[in-house]
Formats: C-alpha cells, sequence, structure tokens
C-alpha cells in the first residue's frame, strides 16, 4: 500500500480537504495531524458566543460527512520538520511519517509584541482552551484591557460590554478595523463602540506591563497607566510555516501556491489551504494574497482536493482556476457586518446606502472597479454586489 | 427529496446560507431566516453549499 496523503492541522481546511479528495476519486489513505487535542472545531464563536456563555465548547465541532468516517486522525500531534523531497514529515515526539502527499493546513497563530514587564496572564485567543481560560475570568464589574483594534480585539469588547466588563482597546491604528473598513467606517465603529462604553487608546502602543508576577495593568507609550484585571492581545498573526523551513518553499507571509492552490516549487503533490496559504485569486488578479476568512477552508478545501486527487494520478490539474469571492460576517452589539470581496486592499470607497454611524452599504473600489462591499445591518440586500463581484471573473 | 432542517437556538441570522440558494433561504425585513423546508434532489449541491456556508453550522439535511 502506498504511503498516505498527510494533512498538516486537524481544522476546517483539514476536513474541508479531506473531503473534496473524496469526492474527486482519491480513496488511498489520509493520515491528518494536528497538534491541537480537538477534531476540526468552528472558531469563529470563540470571541462571540463562547465567550458570552450562549454556547458550550461541545457544540462546535463540525459534523463529519460519511465520505470522511476513515480519515485517521492524530491529535496532540505536532509537526516540527519536513523533507519534502523524501517524503517525510518528523513529529515533535521525534517519529517519521511517510507521506506520498502534502495538505498544508497549518493555519495561523497569534502575533505577540516583545513588550517588557511581566509575562504571565498576556492572553490570547485562538483556541477553546484559550476561549474557556478568558470566559472564566470575564464578569461584570471587572477591568478588561485588550491590544489590537482588529477584528477579534472589537469582537472580545462587545461581547465583554455585554458581560459588564469595562474595556479599554489600546491600538496604534488611527480607527478601529480600518484595514478592511477604510477610515470612514472604522470612525462609525469606534462611535458604536464608544457609545456602549469602550474607551479608545488610539495611535497608541503598550510600552510596559506592569504587576509583579502577573499581568496587572499596562503603560502606554504616552504615559498613561491601565490598571487592568484581564489582558488580551489581538495584534495580528503569524502564519504557522516553520515546519515547512528548508525546503525551497516561498514562505513568505504563508505558503505560496499557484492558481490551482498547489505549493509552488514542492517537489511531491502538495496543496496548502486556509488562513496558512498565500494564492492567487483570478477574480483578484494581482499579487497573491492570504485571506484570514472562515469562507476560505471550505473554498480553498474544494479546489484543493480536486488539484491533489489529479496530481496523485499523474494528472495535471485542470478547469478554472481558483475564483472564490472572500466572505466574512462579525457582529458586535447591534451591528451585524458583512463583507464580500477584498475591501482592505481599495483606493477608494463610496457610501451608496445609510449612514457611517449606523446601517450602511460602502462599495471599496480601486483601479479595476468594485472589489469589495460592506454592509453593516444590510446583508440581505448585497446579493446584486456579489453578482457583481462574482462577474468579474467570466 | 431533500428535507432541511435548521436549528433556530443557534442561527444567529449571518444570512451566508441564502448566498448559496438564495430562493431556498432568505432574511426577512427585520433580517430573521425563512427557509422553505423541502427542496428537489437536484438542489443537493447548492443545499450542502449552503450547509458549509453557515457559521453556526445550524442546516441540517435529510434525503429520502
Ligand atoms: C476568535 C476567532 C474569531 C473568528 N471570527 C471570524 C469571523 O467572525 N468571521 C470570519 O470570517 N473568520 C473568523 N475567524 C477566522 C477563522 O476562524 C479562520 O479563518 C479559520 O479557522 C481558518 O481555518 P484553518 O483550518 O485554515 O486554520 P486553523 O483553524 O488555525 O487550523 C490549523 C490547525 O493546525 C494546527 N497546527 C499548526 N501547526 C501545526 C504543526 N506544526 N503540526 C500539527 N498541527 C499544527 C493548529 O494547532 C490548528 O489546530 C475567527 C478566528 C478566531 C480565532
Amino acid at each position: 500500500m502506498s504511503a498516505p496523503v498527510v494533512v498538516v492541522g486537524a481544522g476546517l481546511s483539514a476536513l474541508r480537504t479531506a473531503e473534496s479528495l473524496r469526492k474527486n476519486g482519491y480513496d488511498g489513505p489520509i493520515r491528518v495531524l494536528g497538534e491541537e487535542p480537538h477534531l476540526p472545531y468552528n472558531r469563529p464563536p470563540l470571541s462571540k458566543q463562547v465567550l458570552a456563555g450562549g454556547i458550550e465548547v461541545e457544540e462546535l465541532a463540525f459534523p463529519m460527512r460519511a465520505s470522511v468516517s476513515d480519515v485517521d486522525w492524530n491529535l496532540g500531534v505536532e509537526v516540527v520538520r519536513s523533507d519534502l523531497a523524501a517524503g517525510i514529515l518528523t513529529t515533535a515526539d521525534n517519529r517519521t511519517i511517510p507521506m506520498s502527499a502534502l495538505v498544508v493546513a497549518s493555519g495561523i497563530r497569534p502575533r505577540q509584541l516583545p513588550i517588557p514587564g511581566p509575562q504571565k496572564g498576556r492572553l490570547l485567543l485562538r483556541t477553546i482552551e484559550d476561549a474557556l481560560h478568558v470566559r472564566g475570568r470575564m464578569s461584570a464589574g471587572i477591568r478588561l484591557g485588550i491590544l489590537g483594534s482588529g477584528f477579534i480585539g472589537c469582537e472580545v469588547a462587545a461581547t465583554a460590554r455585554g458581560l459588564g466588563c469595562e474595556v479599554d482597546i489600546v491600538s496604534l491604528d488611527s480607527e478601529p478595523m480600518i484595514r478592511p473598513l477604510g477610515p470612514d467606517l472604522g470612525a462609525g465603529m469606534r462611535t458604536h463602540h464608544e457609545q456602549h462604553g469602550v474607551r479608545f487608546h488610539l495611535g497608541r502602543t503598550i510600552s510596559q506591563f506592569t504587576g509583579d508576577d502577573q499581568v496587572t495593568g499596562a503603560i502606554l507609550d504616552d504615559g498613561t497607566h491601565l490598571e487592568t484585571d484581564l489582558m488580551i492581545e489581538a495584534v495580528g498573526s503569524v502564519a504557522n510555516t516553520e515546519w515547512l523551513d528548508g525546503n525551497d518553499l516561498d514562505l513568505g507571509n504563508g505558503v505560496l501556491t499557484d492558481g490551482y492552490l498547489s505549493v509552488v516549487h514542492s517537489p511531491i503533490p502538495a496543496v496548502a489551504v486556509g488562513d496558512v496559504a498565500r494564492h492567487p485569486n483570478a477574480l483578484f488578479p494581482g499579487e497573491p494574497l492570504r485571506i484570514e476568512h472562515w469562507s476560505m477552508p471550505t473554498d480553498m478545501g474544494k479546489l484543493a482536493g480536486k488539484t491533489l486527487a489529479a496530481l496523485l494520478a499523474g494528472k495535471k490539474p485542470e478547469g478554472s482556476p481558483f475564483t472564490s469571492l472572500p466572505s466574512f460576517w462579525s457582529d458586535q452589539y447591534t451591528w451585524n457586518i458583512q463583507s464580500f470581496g477584498i475591501p482592505g486592499a481599495a483606493s477608494e470607497y463610496r457610501l451608496v446606502e445609510g449612514t457611517y454611524d449606523g446601517d450602511c452599504i460602502v462599495e471599496y473600489h480601486d483601479s479595476s472597479g468594485l472589489i469589495g462591499v460592506i454592509g453593516v445591518n444590510r446583508t440581505a440586500e448585497l446579493l446584486p454586489y456579489r453578482r457583481r463581484l462574482l462577474a468579474r471573473y467570466s | 427529496m431533500i428535507s432541511i432542517s435548521v436549528d433556530t437556538n443557534t442561527c444567529s441570522n449571518y444570512g451566508q446560507c441564502c448566498f448559496e440558494a438564495e430562493d431556498i433561504f432568505s432574511l426577512d425585513d427585520k433580517g430573521v431566516l425563512q427557509f422553505i423546508p423541502q427542496a428537489d434532489d437536484s438542489r443537493l449541491e447548492e443545499l450542502e453549499n449552503a450547509a458549509d456556508a453557515c457559521p453556526m453550522q445550524a442546516i441540517s439535511l435529510t434525503q429520502s
């Protein structure tokens, strides 16, 4: 029997790619090596319903289709090295795992800035364990400090205000979520948070944590001293690619793939999927992008499974290259935000409905035309925009 | 036929399913999900896409 297809990482990307391998006729063994002790589970509720106490973590596991019932899930196993030309992976406990082909599905981890002061009590939010830890400490009246004003920082702030915590957000950006939203909708978002009692320290960072052995506060770069009972950091991410070092792959900001999601320069059949993959998208010609949206593993997994099944059968991938409309949602207080496309890459934006401090629709453009749209409490009205964006490739 | 059910306790009206099968799932004026509980077998792929796209994984399908 030939060596299995090995998937590194046991998240949504792993699950969707395994399903697609089966759907596209690969019937050999599939082995997944995942560092976390869990089968694939749903992360977005971690900053929302799980922190708020509305959902238990047991409910987060993804349903498994019958087609993947024979996948061999090896959990609690970290891959530390790889030799793709030799077709082997090495685990943290020094086992050698053979493979006929590779699925890179190792995602990202939260970035941590080097900040002096006590290190105990610097919390992150990526896993079930992180969320349970934070949830156990979040209660009415506690003082929560959040470093970072991206999606996760803002969602945690909204959830924490709902629980009655005091919230201070520190961020170098001039407005919350400015990268995907742009400055005007970002300002609207800030007002929305301020109306719900969040204090912002924008254009600021933390110079030092304070406390003896445990973080109990922070000094900002303007000298402000914040006292905190809980400190959460959400300042971006690092792609988990160290285990691929030494294989002459392009690992600058994730693993570079071609238009069929096949890993560029890999000596064996290999694809990369989800948060870890930097990929071209025929809808948005230009630089390959790495997109950390939940919609990506499902869209990418479908094509990556097809590509790998073809490569394993000795054929070239054919048909349409990767064309997917990135999509994300977020809910914060009374705002349901829905985005399509790549608004973060826009050079111009236009308010087409409503106002920036309430329900609205904003179009995002670059020299090629419409590249993104964001609606606040207007999800149902975005269908025509979605169609326009999809029509960019035909 | 395919029977569609949505766990209304977990459904958070994100509306992602509406983008996959817009004649089956929709958000009403108040932003609440409405759906047609039965569909023809020919719609299986779209419905699986809708179930996959649900952020709360609240959609289940049974084929009979
Ligand atoms: C709190 C939170 C809220 C979010 N909210 C939203 C949202 O509202 N909307 C949205 O669109 N997206 C959201 N996202 C993003 C979304 O969850 C991700 O895009 C998605 O989980 C990516 O899936 P993945 O399988 O590619 O990676 P992951 O889910 O990160 O899975 C990768 C797995 O690989 C494992 N791994 C890493 N390195 C190794 C190794 N060397 N060996 C073995 N295993 C390894 C990791 O432990 C991990 O389990 C959110 C994310 C978080 C954390």
